[in-house]
């Protein structure tokens, strides 16, 4: 973890409505460099809203996501403007959707998948580009052959693999996931989160994790945010708020997974 | 011609398409919106084009249309008959003669000059519209200069072709600023934009929008480093004329397999053999 004081992220008082429903409501946290967030909670209570406004997509209600650039720089994000909120995208943060056929041009191959966000930056040597798309593939356990193949052709956790890589091109500081691995069958997950837990260690990506898995979380998140309702109910340490929830809306969501 | 205005539009047609144009001057390459009208002609034959010239041609202008590099084409014929019955000016084939010069497909041979229009019919004004299929989108890609994606083709030509295999409406950057569909010409053409002494006027009727280069400008293909632009060449000269430097069409003579290249430039071609 980084020594100096400065969070990546600053989230403060974020709200979020969609008419009189609430999205999320006055969510606050630091994301510091290095570090996986997980944010769990049933399907409605708020967590793609909070990702949406983190990510720009959304314009929240009220709050401020301070997120510091490379340059040492701390930007709000909802009033940075559209220019530099895609320029961040290219380049600082990734977004690995749920569904990546959201996430992946699947008409091109899966090199131009690859290569879009450097070609993006201003990259224009196609030998360069063809090499770092190889690396890339290979250390995301996609075969080199597939290299000249569209993303159809691809397996689901191929294609989902093929998305982080897409994302993680650019060598980004900040990777936001939206249920990364629910489209997938148990023993594909297990491997996608082998290969995520080893990128993140290797890369000191800093992630925020949006599930409803908690067995992901376990494995992944250093911390953990709990949200019911739009708001966070408890957060912590992972293995804290897992083995020992205080909230009763943790207690009840911990307790009703079964067993391994 | 009674009962219509000088170039068939009326005067506030014409105050608005140059309003249009002025913009379009004033901003290489972006592409202006415009109203366009309802031409004599099927959308897909030039109304563009034609409501363009039509709205900068005045008494003194020698007119010449062009079609794929041919003076003697349906598409050049009625044109420019077109110009000729609503406005009176004198036309010519000849491209050192003419102050505007309506084209399809191509840019002439002989080397353009200062004080010349050149006005080229586009059918598809967005570079961007097969990668990206909504307009508003577009639109702020070309705001904010994201044009990463065109070069996400350029690459998958060069997969599955081992070259760039777009040949014509080959992208360009113009002014160093906004990506540009140069019309349908051949790629082979596009060296001609880089620094035209010429003014270049793009109209695209259905697609209502005007864009343009203005003299002098620098136009750049885009290419990788690796596998830099080039343009057409033939292992033949021009049959007719012999020019080893021009555009050549291919032409089937017999049914026997029998073909000949020849100038697509008519007006070059004859000038050669004159």
């Amino acid at each position: 973890m980084n020594t100096e004081a400065i969070p990546l992220l600053r989230v403060r008082g974020l709200s979020h409505s969609y008419g009189a429903q609430v999205g999320c409501l006055d969510v606050g946290f630091d994301l510091w460099p290095g570090e996986v967030l997980g944010v769990v909670g049933e399907s409605g209570s708020g967590k793609t809203t909070l990702l949406g406004c983190l990510s720009g997509r959304l314009t929240p209600r009220a709050g401020s996501v301070w997120f510091t650039t490379r340059a040492g720089r701390a930007v709000d994000i909802p009033r940075l403007g559209e220019a530099g909120r895609r320029r961040l995208l290219r380049t600082d943060w990734g977004i690995v959707h749920q569904n990546p056929r959201d996430g992946l041009r699947m008409r091109v191959t899966a090199g131009a998948n690859v290569s879009e966000r450097l070609m993006a930056m201003g990259e224009r040597h196609y030998g360069r580009l063809r090499d770092t798309a190889l690396t890339w593939l290979t250390s995301v356990e996609i075969d080199g052959d597939r290299l000249d193949d569209l993303p159809d052709t691809f397996s689901g956790g191929m294609q989902q693999r093929l998305q982080i890589a897409r994302n993680l091109v650019t060598r980004p500081r900040l990777v936001l996931m939206d249920e990364p691995t629910s489209g997938l069958d148990v023993s594909v997950q297990a491997r996608l989160l082998d290969l995520l837990r080893g990128l993140v260690g290797d890369l000191g990506l800093a992630a925020i994790v949006v599930t409803r898995d908690l067995a992901v979380t376990r494995l992944l998140a250093h911390r953990l945010l709990v949200m019911r309702r739009g708001e966070v109910v408890e957060s912590g340490l992972t293995d804290q708020v897992l083995d020992d929830p205080q909230h009763p809306y943790t207690q009840l969501l911990v307790s009703s997974v079964l067993p391994p | 011609m009674n009962g219509y205005n000088f170039a068939y539009l009326d005067e506030q047609t014409k105050r608005m398409i140059r309003r249009a144009l002025l913009k379009a001057v004033a901003i290489p390459g972006h592409q202006v919106p415009f109203g366009s009208r309802e031409m004599p002609l099927p959308y897909g034959w030039g109304t563009g084009g034609i409501q363009v010239t039509a709205s900068v041609i005045g008494a003194a202008d020698v007119l010449k249309v062009i079609d794929q590099g041919a003076d003697d084409t349906t598409n050049a014929v009625s044109i420019r008959r077109f110009f000729e019955t609503t406005t009176g000016v004198r036309t010519t084939t000849r491209t050192a003669a003419a102050t505007i010069i309506q084209t399809r497909h191509r840019i002439p041979e002989a080397p353009l000059v200062e004080g010349q229009i050149v006005v080229f019919q586009v059918p598809i004004p967005e570079p961007l519209r097969w990668l990206e299929p909504r307009e508003s989108e577009t639109r702020t890609m070309h705001a904010l200069e994201e044009y990463g994606v065109m070069h996400v083709r350029l690459y998958e030509d060069i997969v599955r072709h081992g070259r760039v295999a777009t040949g014509y409406d080959y992208p360009v950057l113009v002014n160093g600023r906004y990506l540009m569909r140069p019309s349908p010409i051949p790629k082979f053409d596009n060296p001609k934009l880089d620094h035209c002494p010429a003014l270049l006027l793009f109209g695209a009727g259905r697609e209502k929008r005007i864009y343009a280069v203005p003299p002098y400008t620098p136009v750049r293909s885009l290419d990788f480093e690796d596998h830099p632009f080039t343009i057409e060449r033939w292992s033949q000269v021009c049959a007719l004329c012999g020019s080893a430097e021009s555009f050549l069409d291919e032409i089937i003579v017999d049914d026997k397999g029998g073909r000949m290249f020849v100038c697509s430039d008519t007006d070059y071609c004859l000038a050669r053999r004159r």
